[in-house]
């Protein structure tokens, strides 16, 4: 079996063969081995449901409490403020940038869409905020209070990245 | 918002010490050992420092790990109990995302305060080696909410960057570049003015690891090398953030009746809170900051609070320990603190949320100095070097963050430094706070979401 002294060789290695030996500093011999693991989830949505059948219609749907009148961006089918339960609520399409920021690395899953925009959306009148991504718009042009306006995947994968938004001037 | 009189912290519990602690060096990738035998050697090193300490004496055990994806092993903890040869004693595993290691210190103070047991261990490890960077990062985005979060890039230094460009926003923009007309450009020159505030903090951090064998990432920097980093997420570069580890650290706690038998050094556990946030950044209010007994509402009266620009997890935590640790004045009282400074941006904000100085004042807090150890030559000229050393082991931007070590690893650091032994722990007394009377440990998880504050008092 192949044998390394630099952890990062033995790293390689095992992609190709599934097995190599490093060598520590210590002079012992360590047998490392590659180890796979997947699984695919029974995912319900339940209560959130809605939010996401919203998207796939062109719809942002966030809740207001029926008893205290807070309006939430995200879907809460019960109040943080007071526990009462929440209407859906449609959301405005167009909103302002609260905060922003380029990614130029990531988690494995997203890393060929690097450089991506995250933003987080206030909307006029609504309490708290929508995070989603930025689309058509450069580190250079992003601003915070910035209009932005929401844009839908044409065909929906159910994920709340069927949602991003675009500049809006 | 927390009640002025809580009910958990009335003074009556028994005092808790803590009398020994043990730390692996934080590194890339350990294959030479796996978890059970990291904790193993933190575990010896820290019985080795009080001898008179047997097996035997410790009643129960609190273990902390974060990631059953890093580990691949359901019950990792068991094992860990198992190979120190500690069954059938009382055991569990302690985890909350980041702040694991100041949970399970919490945990063990809260096994002896109760009177349950005289002698808790308090252990923590992480082993994040086991995958490739981008696919830790994955795993560390889990632990934001997967449904309305994770999906939109799943990064968490994503997350704090979205939370220090409103900082950067409320506290530079609307004031020290108030005058600017240019929305944009004010925007820009807000931002770069912050850079080089992180890179200052990024570069005193990798100072002050140089004298802490412990640590990952011991390096000399310039502020001019530090603002070069790669970018990962604007406006936060390689140099401003912490990298993944594999490590353990351990901790032993004692009540009043037995610690003085084990060491003539303990350090008492004076004070403990904890606070909490929502999951979703999305979700955080714009109201009003929980304020301290000695702040007027006054000062913060056009804030919206926490927004996504502060911890309220942060500044709940450190009023409920300053209150039971009868603290009212933060930035004289303690001699030092070590805080999850997981970035450069969280190391600013929770000075504020700490109270260190007010909420908007970090940044020049920072570039003033304060933070900064005395005596020690960062390359910079610093107006008020040393007013309270934050990180003076490195923090977790160069001693290295093994999730459910990091905490226990600054219990560890904060224990040996009110004992006055850095010199006997490190080789080297470089990072010594001359006469430490009060530390406070912060340990943070995602995003603000939960954070512990503890309070530690030299008793010798
Ligand atoms: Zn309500």
């Amino acid at each position: 079996m192949k044998k390394f002294e630099r952890f990062r060789d033995v790293m390689d290695e095992i992609k190709k063969s599934g097995a190599a030996i490093y060598k520590s500093p210590d002079g012992s011999d360590n047998l490392v081995i590659l180890y796979p693991y997947s699984v695919s989830y029974v995912h319900s949505y339940a209560q959130d449901s809605r939010f996401f059948l919203g998207l796939a219609e062109g719809k942002l749907l966030g809740s207001v409490c029926k008893e205290c009148g807070h309006k939430y961006a995200t879907p809460r089918s019960h109040c943080m403020e007071c526990g009462a339960e929440t209407d859906w609520l449609e959301l405005p399409k167009e909103g302002r940038v609260h905060s922003w920021t380029t990614c130029y690395f990531g988690s494995e899953e997203f890393l060929k869409e690097t450089p991506f925009n995250l933003v987080l959306v206030e909307f006029e009148g609504v309490d708290t905020l929508f995070m989603s991504r930025l689309m058509k718009a450069k580190q250079d042009d992003i601003y915070i209070g910035m209009k932005v306006r929401a844009a839908f995947r044409k065909k929906p994968r159910y994920l709340v990245s069927d949602v991003y938004f675009e500049p809006a001037d | 918002m927390l009640r002025k009189a809580s009910g958990v912290l009335t003074g009556k519990q028994r005092k808790v010490y803590l009398i020994a602690g043990g730390v692996t060096k934080f590194a890339k990738a350990h294959p030479e050992m796996d978890f059970r035998l990291m904790v193993k050697k933190a575990y010896d090193y820290a019985m080795k420092d009080v001898p008179k300490l047997k097996a035997k004496d410790i009643d129960h055990t609190r273990i902390s790990y974060f990631s059953d994806h890093f580990a691949r092993q359901l019950k990792a903890a068991s094992m860990v109990q198992d190979f120190l040869g500690l069954n059938p004693k009382d055991s569990r595993r302690i985890e909350w995302g980041g702040a694991t290691g100041g949970h399970c210190i919490q945990a063990g103070w809260e096994t002896i305060a109760s009177g349950r047991g005289d002698v808790c261990m308090a252990a923590g490890f992480e082993t994040m080696s086991r995958v490739e960077t981008w696919k830790g990062n994955e795993f560390i985005a889990l632990a934001s909410d997967t449904n309305f979060d994770y999906p939109n890039g799943g990064f968490y230094t994503g997350y704090y960057a979205l939370m220090v460009q409103r900082h950067i926003y409320e506290f530079l923009r609307k004031r020290k570049f108030a005058d600017v007309r240019d929305e944009k450009k004010a925007q820009r020159m807000a931002e770069n003015e912050a850079m080089r505030i992180m890179a200052m903090i990024s570069v005193k951090n990798h100072t002050n690891a140089l004298h802490n064998p412990y640590a990952q990432f011991p390096v000399k920097l310039a502020v001019q090398d530090a603002l070069k980093g790669e970018m990962i997420s604007y406006p936060l570069n390689r140099p401003s953030i912490c990298t993944m580890s594999d490590g353990a650290a351990v901790l032993m706690l004692a009540s009043e009746d037995v610690a003085f038998e084990y060491t003539d050094k303990p350090v008492l556990i004076r004070g403990v809170g904890g606070g909490t946030d929502t999951m979703r950044l999305a979700d955080r209010p714009h109201g009003s900051v929980p304020l301290f007994p000695w702040e007027d509402e006054a000062t913060y009266e056009s804030l919206d609070y926490p927004g996504v620009h502060s911890f309220r997890a942060g500044r709940s935590a450190a009023i409920e320990a300053y209150r039971h640790a009868g603290i009212k004045d933060p930035l004289n009282e303690l001699s030092f603190v070590e805080l999850h400074d997981a970035y450069a941006s969280s190391e600013i904000q929770t000075y504020e949320d700490l109270g260190l100085c007010r909420y908007g004042e970090g940044y020049d807090f920072a570039e003033l100095g304060h933070p900064f150890m005395k005596g020690i030559d960062y390359g910079m000229k610093l107006e008020h070097q040393g007013t309270i050393p934050v990180n003076p082991s490195g923090g977790l931007i160069a001693s290295g963050h093994p999730v459910g070590a990091t905490g226990i690893m600054q219990g560890v650091f904060a224990l040996w430094q009110l004992q006055g032994t850095i010199g006997k722990h490190f080789g080297d007394d470089t990072q010594q706070v001359h006469d430490a009377k009060l530390g406070l440990i912060h340990s943070h998880a995602g995003t603000g979401s939960s954070v512990t504050v503890s309070i530690l008092e030299a008793v010798r």
